[in-house]
């Protein structure tokens, strides 16, 4: 996959190159329970990709193949022209991913886990680390926060924390997990609008699980809607309402009868 | 045959962690805040405890020595024993216990709790090696702890026993003879063996430890079921490794 934008990222004024990534025939299984089926997808560089899907489809596996935290049962996934399941990727694309439940490190305070990935790469002096943190910190209006630590936070400070800590990675890859589960609207607003700044001015490849509907709608490129392991559609946002599959237009329309609901069928 | 492969896997990402954990070595001066933190948590905090069993189990061996060495008059080789014991075997075995207990409890529930709560995979996708910030400074901080730890261990449970068989009716042993048996009996050698197995032991506590930590998988209860693994197979291996380290040593 050639690369077809530079990345520059608003923390440095370096330019790296943007990265794509192609899933080939991605199959995951635990024990006899499989996750992912036959997965072919191309993601491309500086694009927003939006994955959707019911809980339990693989949405979050997927991303974690794509990060190497996962290898797969067969198949593969190439990050730019590595192999995510090589730890040799992760020294060559940066890569950063926003966990659902955030991941802060709660040993440390939020400017800590902040300043952690360029401390430890060494990539600037502690006042230019200093200078990246409080900037991210800024732009996720968490500058009061800085001295407290995870377990003093609200859940929605805390992904807001590790949006921050994922904009300080300088990222080429931004991958999010429900990057707007437990957050207001009008910070669900500013993710997006971070998500599509990330991709309009700094060509960052964004990938995103979320089950946010208008989240996808508002920023995706292209939206991938995974069932029961398997890729039902990939299109753009607009082609999304065009699908003949039942089951995507009923996740993506859901039919609530609220004078008959499932419970009381159930209960007969 | 499943146990089996359990143990053999358990002892195959040990290894790993170990070799892994090597590799970043070089990197050990860059952590010297985590070092130094790390020496506090497994010298300093343990030290208490270290003490005060060792005290006791001075005081213990005087007593039951003296019970039965003074019907054969050889009270006044208490101190040689008391000596020799807590050099040789009781003071690095018991500083170890203390350590898998104290610490190693500790290791493994921060470990499996980081690793439960997706903190490792952060560390991970961020490229920080999780062997170079959470193993490597608790390694190089229980080498340099445990013979501190074990040379405290044996002079306050010298100083235990002695206390004991001066102040014990029955026994009344003056400190002069005491000591004068005790230096006459205990070498530099034995409390040298001592040290080589405390660093083996704690060496050991806290690598399988952080190896069982991090190798936690699933939610909160299976933290606690960490932990328990980990003191047990602890214990279990102090007291194998200190017979062929006994053997080896004599």
């Amino acid at each position: 996959m050639s690369p077809c934008h530079q990345t520059r990222n608003p923390f440095s004024e370096a330019e790296s190159p943007a990265v794509g990534v192609v899933c080939e025939q991605l199959s995951k299984s635990f024990g006899s329970l499989e996750v992912l089926k036959q997965i072919d997808l191309r993601i491309e560089p500086g694009e927003i990709f939006v994955l959707m899907g019911p809980s339990g489809s693989g949405k979050s596996v997927l991303l974690k193949h794509i990060v190497g935290l996962e290898r797969p049962s067969a198949g593969k996934v190439m990050v730019g022209e590595f192999d995510a399941a090589e730890a040799e990727t992760r020294e060559k694309i940066r890569m950063a991913l926003v966990f659902q439940a955030g991941a802060l490190f709660n040993s440390l305070t939020v400017y800590d886990n902040l300043a952690l990935y360029p401390r430890e790469h060494r990539l600037a002096s502690e006042a230019g680390i200093r200078e990246k943190v409080m900037r991210a910190l800024q732009i996720l209006s968490l500058e009061n926060a800085a001295g407290k630590y995870p377990s003093q936070l609200s859940g929605g400070m805390r992904k807001r924390v590790a949006i921050a800590r994922a904009l300080v990675q300088e990222p080429q890859l931004m991958l999010y997990d429900e990057p707007t589960s437990e957050l207001d609207p009008v910070m669900s607003a500013t993710i997006s609008e971070i998500i599509a700044t990330l991709k309009d001015e700094y060509h960052v490849t964004s990938i995103v699980v979320s089950h946010d509907r208008d989240l996808a709608l508002n920023i995706a490129d292209r939206v991938g809607i995974l069932m029961e392991g398997r890729l039902a559609i990939v299109a753009p946002p607009a082609g999304l309402r065009q699908t003949t599959d039942e089951r995507v237009a009923d996740f993506l329309n859901p039919k609530i009868n609220l004078k008959q609901p499932r419970f009381r069928e159930l209960a007969g | 045959m499943k146990p089996i492969l359990a143990v053999l896997e358990g002892i195959g990402d040990t290894v790993l962690l170990l070799v892994r954990t090597l590799r970043h070595a070089s990197s050990l001066p860059r952590q010297l805040p985590r070092f130094i933190d790390q020496c506090y948590q497994i010298g300093y905090a343990t030290l208490p405890i270290v003490a005060i069993l060792s005290f006791f189990i001075g005081g213990v061996l005087a007593l039951q020595a003296g019970y039965s060495m003074s019907n054969f008059g050889a009270k006044e080789f208490i101190g040689s024993l008391v000596g020799l014991s807590m050099a040789r075997a009781l003071g690095p075995v018991m500083v170890a216990v203390l350590v898998a207990g104290r610490v190693g409890s500790a290791i493994t529930a921060e470990l499996a709790s980081m690793k439960v709560y997706q903190e490792v995979d952060a560390l991970v996708t961020m490229n920080i090696p999780p062997e170079r910030i959470l193993v490597l400074p608790r390694l190089a901080a229980v080498l340099v702890m445990m013979p501190v730890l074990a040379i405290i261990a044996n002079l306050v449970g010298w100083f235990g026993g002695a206390l004991v068989a001066h102040t014990v009716d029955f026994i009344a042993l003056e400190p002069d003879k005491y000591f004068e048996t005790l230096r006459r009996y205990t070498k530099f050698d034995d409390i040298a063996d001592g040290i080589i197995k405390a660093e083996v032991f704690g060496f050991v506590v806290v690598l399988v430890c952080c190896s069982i930590g991090l190798r936690t998988r699933g939610g909160p209860r299976e933290i606690g079921a960490s932990v328990t693994k980990a003191v047990v197979t602890s214990l279990i291996l102090i007291l194998v490794l200190d017979y062929f380290l006994t053997k080896a040593l004599l």
